[in-house]
């Protein structure tokens, strides 16, 4: 199990730094504006409780559990317990983002240092974050969406098809597959992202879009440093297990 | 993308080590599809809260 072991430690140790760094630029960009529009999560509920009385119970209810549903369940509480837990996800979900990236790199022969890892990062970043960011913006607490699954599967959906189509346009040589490549990754905006019913928002448009900014380039840090990281890893635990 | 290329190099067992190596990749690759869901996508509302802020600065669909 020489190479099994060697993408695991490569991709443990690439996740932990690179995890750690995205933790950092999100405290410093990301987080402060969730913050912000919880505020407006919590303000939102108050109108609908206003005239509670005079609607119809359950359309009262629901508009007031929407936007939360889970909150019985434990959750961490705000300040350094919150960090902590946020720090933690970012590097387990970093370890298995560079297990996956480096599992189907081996397929085309496996990540020989950091500028390969590089290039296999940013190209991570287009399929992960770039294009389901288009048609899926990066949502904040309080923002009216679609049904979740609904989301789940279209953006599982989008990763996987722009991934595909890079693949096809890097390593295959042919005119059709190039157009098949090209198809592959406009397909999933022309079916489209699910959409809320209504667009009407508590949350304002210009935090929004900050939102989508501070999501898109942090990630795109996130992802070059990764995929180098994996890179120059894969290639020291590959050839000292030969 | 992954299963393809492991199916191959399985049926033509004459390699052993190809195979091998097929199958050590694939268990990479399972595994971190398999961490991926848990952090972004799992359902269970422990898991959900722990990882909120995570989610939401990712760009992953989150409640």
């Amino acid at each position: 199990m020489a190479i099994f072991r060697a993408l695991v430690f490569a991709a443990a140790l690439s996740g932990l730094l690179a995890g750690l760094l995205m933790t950092g630029l999100q405290h410093a960009a990301t987080t402060p504006l969730i913050l912000k529009a919880e505020t407006y999560e919590e303000a939102a509920p108050a109108p609908a409780s206003h005239d509670h009385g005079s609607h119809d119970h359950g359309t009262a209810g629901q508009s007031v559990a929407a936007p939360h549903d889970h909150a019985d369940a434990w959750a961490p509480s705000d300040g350094a317990e919150r960090l902590l837990y946020t720090a933690l996800a970012n590097v387990v979900g970093a370890a298995g983002f560079a297990l996956l990236l480096l599992a189907v790199s081996e397929v085309a022969g496996g990540l020989a240092g950091w500028r390969d890892g590089l290039a296999w990062g940013v190209a991570a970043f287009a399929a992960v974050t770039l294009a389901p960011s288009l048609s899926l913006p990066p949502e904040l607490p309080a923002m009216p969406a679609a049904d979740l699954f609904a989301r789940q599967a279209w953006w599982i959906g989008t990763a996987v098809a722009t991934a595909a189509g890079i693949a096809l346009l890097v390593y295959k040589r042919s005119l059709p597959l190039a157009a098949l490549a090209v198809g592959l990754i406009v397909l999933p905006h022309l079916i489209g992202a699910p959409q809320p019913d209504s667009h009407d928002s508590p949350v304002p448009a210009g935090l929004a879009h900050g939102f989508v900014v501070a999501v898109v380039v942090t990630s795109f840090v996130f992802w070059a440093v990764l995929g180098a990281l994996a890179g120059l890893l894969r290639q020291r635990f590959t050839r000292s297990a030969a | 993308m992954m299963t393809t290329q492991t199916q191959s190099p399985n049926t033509a067992a004459t390699e052993s080590g190809l195979a091998s190596r097929a199958v050590q990749i694939t268990l990479a690759g399972l595994l971190g599809l398999f961490i991926v869901g848990g952090v972004g996508f799992s359902g269970i509302p422990v898991l959900h809260n722990a990882a909120h802020d995570y989610r939401h600065s990712t760009g992953f669909p989150c409640h």
